[in-house]
């Protein structure tokens, strides 16, 4: 484990050492399943995060996570606090929990992750989760990264509709409304409905998922398996990058 | 852009035991984000086993304890243990709390690096870690 913690420290800090370690590795590895959850800070993806970790857990899968927070553009520290939302994995050998500074990288991912993924995959995960940023504004590259890309959005945030607009909608396969707990959901609902029926027709419609992510053990399952089943892989990273760009 | 330092210095923080004090780990977490260290934050009633595993996931260099409950001299000492357990004594241990003179003393000699107690000028925490730290962090 130390091993493969070592290697994405490599990555992250952009030794050529790692090229050759890559290499080594890359010979029987499969490439896992990848999942992108996105959304404005405080959504909840973490704690989305966690639910769908346990469910992949019950099915048998290793998983690991690569959890994105940002750096102050300052003085370049940060604080990774996502994986508190998670401890109750703490202890499984099956879960990898990897906390990563986007280190000044934009998209909302770190410039290592591809790489980290590569690595994830030749220790032998199955399932690989990220977690972006969360600024909401210019996060799309996790779309050409993850096969399957859960938008999350809550009620009361103010900014659902502004984050629509910066071109979220075009990259989900998947809305997460969550915290149903709270008042507005339903509104949110409706608005993210409005919002698809003007855009233009695509090959899918992002299905509208209601999650109260803190819920946690009963609401795993159907979760997590609407979040993943529904938004199921059905397009390349070109596909969507077309349909990013316009 | 970020002047992110090439290679900073990640530094995993935590509470151990049934110890609801969190408001001087926040402040030294944060302090230590300004000084341009990577934070990883696990929050409240950690284990010393949790603790050791976030460290080796996250490939820290250093383990932060934050002890207010007057149970510093078994979780200390269960940290570095087990460390030693998983082959990582590399990984450098300190912290601070509620703990007196005399504990700190028998601490340092247990294997924890240092230890700081309440009125810490959140720089001299700094201050230690730039000296124990040179060659990873970033030029001012
Ligand atoms: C505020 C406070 C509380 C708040 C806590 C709020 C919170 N979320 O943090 C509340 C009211 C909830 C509380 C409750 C209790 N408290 Co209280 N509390 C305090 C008090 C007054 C101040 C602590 C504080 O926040 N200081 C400010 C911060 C910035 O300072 P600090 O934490 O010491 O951190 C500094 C250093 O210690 C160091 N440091 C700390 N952590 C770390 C980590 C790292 C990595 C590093 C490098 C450095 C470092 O650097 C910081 C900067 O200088 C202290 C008394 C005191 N003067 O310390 C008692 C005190 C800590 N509490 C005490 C007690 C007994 C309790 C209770 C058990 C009381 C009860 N019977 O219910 C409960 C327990 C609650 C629980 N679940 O754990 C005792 C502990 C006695 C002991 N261990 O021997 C103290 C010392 C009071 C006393 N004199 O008896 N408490
Ligand atoms: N009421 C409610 N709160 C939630 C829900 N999901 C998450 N939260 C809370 O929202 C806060 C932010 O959650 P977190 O997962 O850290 O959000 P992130 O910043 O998007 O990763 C935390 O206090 C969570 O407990 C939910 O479904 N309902
Ligand atoms: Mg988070």
């Amino acid at each position: 484990m130390r091993a493969l913690a070592r290697a994405i420290t490599l990555v992250e800090r952009r030794d050529p050492g790692v090229r050759e370690l890559e290499e080594a590795l890359r010979t029987g590895a499969k490439s896992p399943g990848v999942a992108g959850f996105t959304g404005a800070p405080g959504t909840g993806k973490s704690t989305l995060v966690d639910a769908v970790i346990a469910f992949l857990r019950n099915q048998g899968s290793s998983v690991a996570v690569l959890a994105t927070d940002p750096n102050s553009p300052f003085t370049g520290g940060a604080i990774l606090g996502d994986r508190i939302r998670m401890q109750r994995h703490a202890l499984d050998g099956k879960v990898f929990i990897r906390s990563m500074g986007a280190r000044g990288h934009l998209g909302g991912l770190s410039l290592a992750t591809r790489e980290a993924i590569r690595l994830l995959g030749a220790f032998g995960f199955d399932q690989v989760i990220l977690e972006t940023v969360g600024v909401g504004q210019s996060e799309l590259e996790v779309a050409a990264v993850a096969d399957t890309t859960v938008v999350v959005l809550t009620p009361n945030l103010g900014d659902s509709v502004q984050m629509i607009k910066a071109g979220i909608l075009e990259i989900a396969d998947v809305f997460a409304v969550n915290k149903s707990d709270i008042d507005g959901h339903a509104r949110v609902v409706a608005e993210l409905r409005t919002m698809m029926n003007m855009a233009p027709k695509t090959p899918w419609r992002p299905p509208i998922v209601p999650t109260i992510a803190t819920r946690g053990d009963e609401e795993d399952a159907g979760l997590a398996e609407r979040l993943l089943r529904d938004g199921t892989p059905y397009r390349t990273a070109e596909e969507i990058l077309d349909r990013t760009d316009n | 852009m970020a002047k992110v330092a090439a290679k900073p210095v990640r530094i995993v923080v935590a509470k151990v035991g049934l110890d609801g004090h969190d408001r001087g780990v926040k402040v030294v977490a944060r302090a230590l984000r300004d000084a341009g260290y990577e934070v990883i934050y696990t929050g409240l009633r950690q284990t010393p086993e949790m603790v050791v595993d976030a460290a080796l996931q996250e490939d820290a260099q250093v383990i932060g304890l934050s002890i207010h409950s007057g149970a510093h001299m078994t979780l200390f000492p269960a940290v570095v243990d087990e460390l030693k357990r998983r082959d990582a004594t590399d990984i450098v241990v300190f912290g601070g709390g509620i703990i007196p003179d005399d504990d700190i003393a028998a601490l340092k000699k247990r294997g924890v690096a240092e230890i700081f107690t309440p009125g810490t000028p959140l720089q001299e925490i700094v201050d230690w870690l730039r000296k124990r730290f040179p060659e990873q962090t970033r030029k001012p």
